[in-house]
């Protein structure tokens, strides 16, 4: 095995000297060439990931479940939302009108009223209806026979326009009711409305705060898991900076690792989401069925299983960046 | 090619690892560096690779000065000085042709390029049929190869070995600086820190002794 032996000196093929730095391919093959190198990486990478199955489960899951819990969070609200919506198209204004109006008048005013492009509905109730439907209450018939006259004034229930019915809204058509010279009271539900979307508001405040701090979770996470193969790896990374490697190539693997955990982990993040929506819905239907009616709770749109992965993706790669920063301009010799 | 101009290297912990060193290394010229340990041959040799800078003095290299050369330009100063060290610094996961073709990928050499001039070195030294073999299945002298294939693949101008023969025994060390010589001959400036004074003796070449951090002797261009 000798190596000089191998061949007489001057029939070898030497190095060919180089002073000049070699003149760059053309933008082309340099473009193709870019692309074969972050192919490979991306391919190694994952290969890399697949090398470590636990520790890379591992962190996948802790990275999915730090993503799960603020989405879930964010579909019931969004659920509740849509809910919320449903009973807001229901919403009526029961509208008293003072005790001398009389019939007739009160039908001019209820066609005048359904003329509103806020409104929907007219409904009119006269005072004999009124009355019925009070008897039919029960209970309260000897206090009524006792009285001779009807006490009761005509009520026109107001429905609006469904597209004009939340709860501010519903305010602004309530006081202009009010400033009919007919009107005497009107009276509306829309309490318990107003809390439950002050609820909802909370709960998306919520959602978001609790992801943002998983978020810093997950870029922990990541940046930790990174610092770990980095560790592992710091001959492979000191050889590469021996032989000319630039900060970027060096840091392009351990990038593409981050993104890896990171669309790895929401992928995950959204089977873990599917799953607790189907426990979910087993029991809103239950729910639903005690009221007679049927409530879907609605997943993830597309759009938003993108910014979900997204996310992640560039949580991970932040994540791997200021691990592999922090690395490098620990190490003299990089 | 190399110049050494009034250059001091102080390490907090220890003082001046090199003091005053003035020295001039022509292109083509192959030197040995010598000296006993601690004497601060490695400190020189990473100084000319930028592996580390000088506390004082100026360090010129193929024109460009090392003192005063920006952080993002170390990588392609690196690209033109290749190095081989003592324990040869290969990576154990990967076959020697990935090895010795770390340095292309890093320069983004097209992949039907980068087997073609990996095989040319290989060829070289010697170790064209073991190409697909790892690191731990090579013997001593082997792995020094392709150490050496690692760092003459990129084409550098200049060539450092920090006790390259260090763990060979003296039959092999000699096959080692006959190549070495091979690459003198076509052109390559080679700076050698050593150990090995019989060898070094019995090829004759510019050798430099340091003792203490100081250059103590000069044998000039020979
Ligand atoms: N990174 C370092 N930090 C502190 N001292 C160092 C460092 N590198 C080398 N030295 C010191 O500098 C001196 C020269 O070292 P070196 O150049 O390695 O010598 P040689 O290679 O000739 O054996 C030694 O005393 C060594 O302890
Ligand atoms: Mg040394």
């Amino acid at each position: 095995m000798s190596v000089n032996g191998r061949r007489p000196l001057h029939q070898s093929t030497p190095p060919r000297r180089r002073l000049v730095r070699a003149r760059r391919p053309p933008i082309l093959d340099r473009l193709g060439i870019w692309l074969h190198q972050h192919r490979q990486t991306l391919i190694d990478s994952l290969y890399r990931l697949r090398a470590a199955p636990l520790a890379s489960s591992m962190t996948v899951t802790v990275i999915a479940i730090s993503l799960a819990l603020p989405t879930l969070l964010y579909i019931l609200s969004a659920n509740l939302r849509l809910l919320v919506g449903n009973w807001e198209q229901t919403a009526a204004i029961s509208l008293f009108l003072d005790f001398q109006v009389e019939d007739q008048q009160a039908q001019a005013l209820a066609s005048q009223l359904r003329g509103w492009p806020e409104i929907a509905r007219v409904e009119l109730i006269t005072r004999e209806q009124a009355l019925a439907e009070f008897r039919d209450l029960g209970g309260f018939e000897e206090a009524l026979d006792r009285i001779q006259e009807n006490p009761l004034p005509i009520v026109l229930v107001i429905y609006p326009q469904p597209d004009r019915s939340d709860s501010a809204q519903l305010e602004a058509l309530q006081s202009r009711l009010l400033e009919l010279p007919e009107a005497d009271f009107t009276r509306m539900d829309t309490l318990w409305l107003q809390r439950l979307e002050a609820i909802i508001a909370l709960m998306q405040v919520i959602a978001l705060l609790i992801g943002v701090l998983l978020g810093i979770g997950v870029l922990l996470i990541v940046g930790n898991t990174i610092r770990l193969e980095i560790l592992n790896r710091h001959i492979e990374i000191e050889v590469m900076a021996l032989v000319g490697a630039t900060p970027g190539f060096i840091r392009r693997p351990f990038l593409y690792t981050g993104a890896w955990y990171g669309l790895l982990g929401s992928l995950l993040a959204w089977i873990l989401v599917g799953i607790a929506l189907l426990i979910l819905q087993v029991y809103v239907s239950e729910l639903a069925s005690l009221y007679h009616t049927a409530f879907k709770l609605s997943g993830l749109g597309l759009g938003e299983i993108g910014i979900l992965i997204g996310t992640s993706i560039l949580l991970g790669l932040i994540g791997s960046w200021l691990a592999v920063d922090r690395h490098l301009r620990q190490t003299r010799t990089l | 090619m190399i110049r050494f101009q009034n250059v001091y290297k102080r390490y907090p912990e220890r003082g001046d690892a090199l003091a005053g060193i003035d020295l001039e290394i022509q292109t083509g010229e192959m030197v040995f560096l010598t000296g006993h340990s601690g004497a601060g041959k490695s400190t020189l040799l990473r100084l000319i690779g930028l592996l580390e800078r000088p506390t004082r003095g100026q360090v010129l290299v193929n024109g460009r000065n090392l003192t005063t050369l920006p952080r993002r330009e170390i990588p392609y100063h690196r690209r033109q000085v290749g190095m081989i060290f003592q324990d040869h610094r290969l990576l154990p996961d990967r076959s020697v042709f990935d090895n010795v073709a770390l340095p292309l990928m890093v320069m983004g050499v097209h992949p039907k390029e980068i087997g073609r001039r990996v095989r040319a070195v290989l060829d070289q030294v010697g170790l064209l049929r073991r190409e697909r073999a790892l690191p731990v299945a090579l013997s001593g002298g082997e792995q020094q190869r392709v150490g050496i294939a690692r760092a003459l693949v990129g084409r550098p101008a200049v060539l450092l070995a920090d006790e390259p023969t260090g763990n060979l025994d003296p039959d092999l060390s000699r096959e080692i600086f006959h190549l070495f010589e091979r690459f003198k001959y076509v052109g390559m400036t080679l700076v050698i820190a050593t150990h090995d004074f019989d060898l070094v003796e019995e090829l004759g070449h510019r050798t430099l002794r340091l003792d203490e951090g100081r250059l103590v002797s000069d044998t000039g261009a020979w």
